[in-house]
């Protein structure tokens, strides 16, 4: 099971007390009456689903209730940071960047057995 | 036909676990949902005559009455000699939510020197000595349903849960107890 650190609670808790809650950071258009269909289709809906690192909204729905923001590779499932709502994206810079020739093997991405 | 409906507790009479870890089920008492910004937290400290903890998985107790923090603004109140707690915050005078859920939840108690291996058989929440230590308190998950548990004492833990979710927490509790008996 994974741990994840809520921000809130200031320590690891396991990941069944959390739930997911989608891409972190959209921005409601201030205008959202005179946008058109499409640029709304866009806000709404559409999604980038990168490989690699992604931004994302968290809830410890069943432990302090609160949302968060979370670093996260999708392919590793690592949990790179958290960080409260409302702060900016952290500097993850020197962060490893996933690409087509990433080696998706379960031993790499969970490591082997003991 | 009765004249009038008859209060029945929850879990009236249900006893369980063994030696290693004993689980039954508490007695009545009023609990409060209280919400609250940090600025109202001193008054209504004062009116409860009990100081609402501020730091995460903590608690604050005074003559059977229990703060527990769950959240950043979030406390579940609970008062063994069935106080009005709600009314008692409104005498703060500050800006507060409060939801009376004495009969929403109802607790189980488990006591005895395996009661956390007990709790533990269906949660995933750490309940270590170092990281549960006496007076901690966290809302979490129980198998299937969400549970707050508060740790009383050395081997006292008091599993708050929903009413109608009761007899399948008691049972995965009872459960767990034999099994820790082992
Ligand atoms: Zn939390």
């Amino acid at each position: 099971m994974l741990l994840i650190h809520c921000p809130y609670c200031e320590e690891e808790r396991p990941e069944l007390e959390f739930r997911g809650a989608g891409d972190a950071h959209i921005l409601r258009p201030t205008n959202i009456a005179d946008i058109s269909d499409e640029e709304f289709e866009a806000f709404f809906f559409l999604r980038d689903n990168v490989k690699g690192l992604v931004y994302e909204r968290w809830r410890h729905i069943h432990g302090c209730g609160r949302f968060f923001n979370a670093a996260r590779d999708t392919v590793s499932d690592k949990f790179v940071t958290t960080y409260k709502a409302g702060l900016p994206r952290p500097d993850l810079s020197p962060a490893p960047k996933a690409t087509e020739t990433t080696v998706e093997t379960y031993e790499a991405t969970e490591g082997v057995a003991g | 036909m009765a004249e009038q409906a008859l209060r029945k507790a929850p879990l009236g009479g249900f006893n369980g676990g063994s030696a290693a870890a004993h689980v039954s089920a508490a007695a009545p008492a009023t609990r409060l949902s209280l919400r609250a910004a940090p600025d109202a937290v001193a008054a209504l400290s004062k009116a409860l005559g009990l100081d609402l903890p501020t730091r995460p998985k903590t608690s604050a107790s005074a003559k059977g009455q229990h703060a527990l923090w769950l959240g950043p603004d979030e406390w579940l109140l609970i008062d063994e000699q069935g106080a009005d707690l709600a009314a008692v915050a409104a005498k703060s005078g500050v800006l507060h939510s409060a939801v009376d859920v004495s009969h929403r939840n109802t607790a189980i108690l488990v006591a005895g020197p395996k009661a956390a291996q007990a709790i533990a058989s269906a949660s995933p929440h750490d309940l270590s000595a170092s990281a549960f230590p006496v007076g901690a308190c966290a809302r979490t998950v129980l198998g299937k349903i969400e549970v707050v548990i508060y740790r009383a004492g050395e081997q006292e833990y008091r599993v708050e849960c929903w009413r109608s979710f009761s007899p399948y927490a008691f049972g995965v509790l009872a459960e767990g107890a034999e099994d820790a008996a082992h």
